[in-house]
């Protein structure tokens, strides 16, 4: 069995397509005549695509490159589909990705926006996300790999593929390792069903880095490199404060303080995970806030219960290490 | 003799696109869809080979017509059927069965008198493709 096969238009999508599917296939009927005009904003809004971008904004701190690519890619598509409705010839534009970054800095998050942009674009049908690791691709004996490579594509149709840390796909030490078949598989669907699924890559810089160097093919097939750029420490508070404010958690004024102040510090010690590693610091400080909360005999109100104070911070593991200048394993 | 066998057989043959709305109907309602091929036209045949495993968790109709696909190249003079499960408690049975290909000559069949005693007389059909042992059949293919 083999993928090669022919595969449905984009107008086969059925009857449980959605309303912007449907929609689409309305105005693909009727052609346009050459001196008609389409106004490209309305089409933007009926797409409802401003709703994907301003949550984007909203909920994203910075990633400034990133953000510009996807509206790139919007604009293209949009522009596709200006030009379909005049009967224009539009090859289906390779959307294949690769997210590079440091951990922490949204690659995840960002590939779950991107299939719900994508869908409301009408360049996917279905819009969910599978998100998959070396694990679910590769099988564990012969001829285990194809049947679980197939398997996952297979699920991903319609909708983005996003294979996590990529690069353990390929092991350059063992040639027999079953990772080349299952990316072989990858490359000929990514070249044969560019309108069924968009293929997702990710990981660290360095090493996605030298898995597209042992294999040329699956470079060249990827049209998107985007770079994930490690966050600052401003774009990191911000981070904090969201994600504070979604918790339903306040930081008095020294609180506020004391946070960028460890900010400063994590930032500086190994392992540092981004917004991953803000993330934990709060849910520390909310330990420390309970236990804070339990030890007072008075009784508590709602102001206690939803405002950190410095001490929620300071009683952290790394401003102790910071003091001593003793280095971390 | 045009077999008619499950849903649709008495429509013509569905094309591409009408059996990729088909699979899609069947994944919205969260029927999960398996492809099954054989040279048997019995319709007391029920039990046709699995081209593959059922294929669960699927989206999009497009998963399941590259096995279609898959298996009408493998088997370009088989009947070709997709089934719907529906798997929720009360039901747990074929929701839908279609034919997706079928040869491009099929005999037909003949029926077939048994006298036994006391002059009864018992009928049966026998289909002319059955004939020829299993995957001779239909044109020689396979």
């Amino acid at each position: 069995m083999g993928f090669g096969m022919s595969s449905p238009g984009r107008d086969a999508a059925g009857s449980g397509a959605s309303d912007d599917a449907a929609s689409a296939e309305e105005t693909a009927e009727k052609t346009l005549p050459p001196d008609a005009r389409v106004d490209l904003a309305k089409e933007r809004e009926a797409t409802g695509i401003d709703g994907v971008f301003d949550s984007l904004d909203a909920d994203l701190v910075g990633l400034t490159p990133v953000k510009t690519r996807i509206r790139e890619i919007a604009a293209l598509l949009l522009v596709d589909r200006a030009r379909s409705k005049f009967g224009l010839s539009t090859s289906t534009p390779n959307l294949h990705m690769s997210f590079t970054g440091s951990p922490g800095t949204g690659k995840t998050t960002v590939a779950l926006r991107m299939a719900d942009m994508l869908h409301r674009l009408g360049y996917l049908r279905r819009g969910h996300l599978v998100s998959v690791t070396r694990d679910d691709l590769v099988g564990q004996y012969v001829g285990h790999t194809a049947p679980k490579t197939k398997e996952v594509l297979k699920r991903a149709m319609g909708g983005v593929l996003f294979i996590d840390e990529a690069y353990y796909l390929y092991r350059s030490d063992n040639e027999r390792d079953y990772g080349q078949e299952s990316i072989e598989i990858l490359l000929q669907v990514m070249e044969n069903h560019r309108e069924d699924l968009v293929v997702i890559l990710a990981g660290y810089k360095d090493r996605m880095d030298s898995f597209f160097a042992s294999n040329p093919g699956m470079s060249s097939r990827i049209a998107h490199h985007i770079d994930f750029p490690d966050y600052t420490l401003d774009e990191l508070d911000d981070i904090g404060k969201l994600l504070l404010k979604a918790e339903g958690y306040a930081l008095t004024a020294d609180a506020k303080k004391t946070f960028y102040e460890y900010l400063e510090h994590r930032k500086e010690q190994p392992r540092f995970a981004n917004a991953r590693s803000v993330r934990n610091a709060i849910e520390r400080a909310r330990l420390r806030h309970a236990s804070r909360m339990m030890a007072t005999d008075q009784a508590v109100g709602r102001d206690e219960l939803t405002t950190l104070t410095p001490e929620d911070f300071l009683g952290s593991r790394v401003f102790t290490e910071a003091n001593t200048e003793t280095p971390t394993s | 003799m045009r077999i008619t066998q499950g849903t649709f057989s008495f429509l013509p043959d569905l094309t591409d696109a009408e059996i990729t709305a088909q699979i899609q109907y069947a994944l919205d309602n969260n029927w999960p869809c398996s492809v099954e091929f054989t040279d048997d036209p019995h319709p007391r045949n029920v039990y046709w080979d699995m081209w593959g495993l059922p294929m669960f968790d699927l989206a999009d109709a497009a998963g399941v017509l590259v096995e279609v696909n898959a298996c009408r190249k493998a088997k370009p003079e088989y009947y070709i059927r997709v089934n719907a499960y529906n798997a929720s408690y009360g039901k747990q049975t074929v929701a839908l069965s279609y034919i997706v290909q079928r040869p491009t000559d099929e005999p037909g069949f003949r029926l077939e008198r048994q006298e036994v005693k006391d002059r009864q007389i018992r009928y049966t059909l026998h289909p002319y493709a059955a004939d020829a042992p299993h995957g001779r059949r239909y044109n020689g293919q396979q």
